[in-house]
């Protein structure tokens, strides 16, 4: 491996160690910090009344998004995030612009202020645009790579995507499930149980023991980790993305974590119990990925002053740039839903 | 030679297939097995890799075809019954239909569905869906009432940009026969004057273009000339055809398969009475079938679609105001 610095992890319970370099942790921490303060920014324009709509954090998934997004390959791979994976989108290379002017309502914004928030993407370069019908995207996916299957354009490439507890009790995602696992397609689903969908505990939402008890129900390979230890997300689905690359057919992690916000900005998550809170998943996986980088010497206090004020920088201008754009004009909009123009005439 | 409805709708996908390497087909049962109409026959054969069986997973099937859409393909999704696709509704009207307008990244997608009543058939294996999906934006809707058009729309519908909801008649199948796949050369978007007359105008489309056509026959025998107007698409919706005919007869009666409440009828009247109210010698009347579940009896199901006789005693009511 020459001059990478190897980390290995013992998995609790289980006689395997991992292999994580220091450049791919390095990867997914600083896409964290920058996806963070992004998200701070949000929080912030929000509640001075700046965004219509609603704000959605990942704050504390970060580390479980990062480490998918920063494994994929950008022009190559497909990731179809969901509404806490700035962090995944970041690292997966989706400029801060795009999120600004979504957010923001600017007419340059890929979504061009006709959807917001965290509806966006660039389905043309592997970036799929989710709907709010939890789960829909998973099948969406599958018909990505199964195209690329078709037309023998796979060229070793990977699918991924992201989701929560809730949404795993969706008949999409159960459908979606069953097809890339029927298809055997590089897939890798990533589960955040972050305790809470929404008000709703995951009492209420699924009654299996842990949701990776899953995995093996559908025929997926199944991985699990703590949400909130950094490396070991790092590791893990790191191990997952490259299983999934080298033919090993689809694959599920399930991290455990707590949502460390509310649902959205407009949601205080005050029916979160403060055992839970204070339990160990109520940890910041920025905190805990700090201090092992920090220990592990792979990052130093400066350097990590020296990207937190890079990204809040870039978070200004970006913020800066998307503020002084045009919003939509009504008159101007063709208000046509559809891809031919000809078809006007109807 | 002679050529049927369905065999209509495998020869033009057997052509889509063979001049297109975009195009694929994905459903249930479609592969060895042909379909449950036989609609894929003897496709996989020709084409392994792009005639292929689905789960019974409406929702992921048509997810599946969104994500090939967007890799630039053009799939093709039978669904083994239109009923069936309320199952994959949310992926089409929420996610393939707004798709273009949020990203800008077209859809181009077929969904066939197997719609419309057949004697014993039921609640599950009958409904007319056209309605429910020609109400969301981004959305084509064809109706095809004829062999030819059957043909040609399906094959115009895999070319288009944007999803398509091809209703394809189950009465219509085997039934409905042609020399030949020759038609007129109409465009989607362009209604037909199947019959022309000047008493009464008959508004409808797919199976119910043959019965309100036996009705008019009916009723030629008592003197009166009916036109009849096949929409062929209900969505776009020809309404300068539809209004040139009201202004030759005056009398409008928009007929549908699907339940009353709303829909395609609904809406043939309303745009009538807006742009073409002084047109008008008689309030304009609507006949669909009756508002409950399709019922399973053949004397039932007979009685709760519109027949020729329903249609002959509507169109005397307007023929007498």
């Amino acid at each position: 491996m020459g001059y990478i610095e190897i980390y290995r992890i013992s998995r609790k319970n289980e006689d395997t160690t991992m292999d994580l370099t220091k450049e791919h942790a390095r990867k997914v921490y600083k896409a964290m910090v920058r996806a963070r303060l992004l998200e701070a920014k949000f929080s912030s324009l929000y509640k001075a009344g700046q965004i219509v709509g609603g704000v959605y954090l990942g704050k504390g998934q970060e580390a479980v998004s990062a480490s998918i997004g920063a494994r994929l390959i950008p022009g190559k791979d497909i990731f179809a995030p969901l509404i806490r994976d700035q962090a995944g989108r970041t690292a997966f290379g989706e400029d801060f612009l795009d999120a600004t002017r979504t957010y923001l309502g600017s007419v340059e914004g890929p979504m061009k202020a006709r959807d917001g928030n965290i509806h966006r993407g660039r389905p043309k370069e592997g970036l799929i645009a989710m709907i709010s019908h939890l789960g829909t995207s998973l099948s969406v996916l599958g018909g990505m790579l199964k195209a690329r299957q078709i037309q023998g354009k796979m060229d070793g490439c990977v699918g991924a995507t992201c989701i929560g507890d809730g949404a795993t009790s969706t008949g999409a995602f159960h459908e979606g499930l069953n097809y890339v696992a029927v298809e055997k397609l590089p897939v890798v689903v990533v589960v955040a149980d972050n305790q809470f969908a929404y008000s709703t505990p995951n009492s209420k939402q699924y009654a299996c023991k842990d949701l990776i008890d899953r995995a093996k129900g559908y025929g997926l390979a199944g991985h699990s980790v703590d949400g909130t230890d950094t490396l070991a997300c790092a590791a893990v689905i790191g191990q997952a993305v490259d299983a999934a690359r080298n033919g090993e057919g689809p694959q599920m992690v399930v991290a455990k974590l707590l949502r460390l916000s509310g649902h959205g900005e407009h949601d205080d998550g005050a029916y979160i119990p403060d055992e839970v809170r204070n339990s160990h998943y109520g940890r910041d996986c920025m905190e805990v990925g700090k201090q092992q980088l920090i220990e592990l010497d792979w990052l130093t206090e400066e350097e990590l002053a020296e990207w937190e004020a890079a990204a809040k920088l870039e978070v200004q201008t970006a913020v800066t740039t998307a503020q002084k754009e045009a919003g939509p004009d009504p008159y101007k909009e063709d208000w046509c839903a559809l891809a031919r123009g000809s078809y006007r005439d109807w | 030679m002679s050529v049927t409805y369905i065999d209509a709708i495998r020869d033009a996908q057997y052509h889509a297939l063979e001049t297109d390497e975009k195009v694929f087909i994905y459903g249930q049962d479609i592969g060895k097995f042909g379909g449950a109409f036989k609609a894929t026959k003897g496709l996989q054969d020709k084409w392994p890799g792009r005639v292929m069986d689905a789960p019974i997973s409406e929702d992921a099937m048509v997810g599946m075809a969104i994500g090939a859409a967007i890799e630039g393909m053009r799939p093709i999704v039978e669904m083994q019954f239109a009923d069936f696709s309320s199952v994959g509704f949310n992926q089409i009207v929420n996610n393939a239909a707004t798709h273009f307008y949020r990203t800008g990244v077209p859809i181009p997608i077929t969904v066939r569905m197997p719609s419309g009543g057949t004697p014993g058939s039921g609640p599950f294996h009958s409904q007319s869906i056209e309605t429910i999906y020609s109400h969301y934006p981004g959305c084509i809707v064809l109706t095809p009432a004829t062999v030819s058009d059957a043909y040609h729309m399906l094959l115009e519908g895999i070319a288009m940009d944007d999803p398509v909801i091809y209703c394809e008649h189950k009465f219509l199948y085997r039934w409905l026969k042609s020399d030949n796949y020759d038609g007129d050369g109409l465009p989607i978007g362009k209604a037909r004057i199947t019959r022309p007359g000047k008493h009464a105008t008959v508004v409808t489309y797919s199976a119910m273009v043959h019965e309100s056509v036996r009705a008019a026959e009916m009723l030629q025998a008592e003197g009166w000339e009916i036109e009849v107007v096949d929409l062929r698409s209900v969505k776009p919706l020809d309404t300068d055809t539809v209004i040139a005919s009201v202004a030759r007869t005056g009398r409008l009666l928009a007929v549908g398969e699907a339940f009353p409440w709303g829909g395609v009828t609904a809406e043939i009247v309303a745009r009538v009475v807006k742009e073409a109210f002084h047109l008008l010698d008689a309030p304009p009347m609507r006949l669909n079938a009756k508002d409950t579940p399709i019922p399973y009896h053949p004397k039932l199901w007979a009685a709760h679609r519109p027949t020729p006789e329903s249609i002959r005693h509507a169109l005397k009511q307007l023929l007498a105001y």
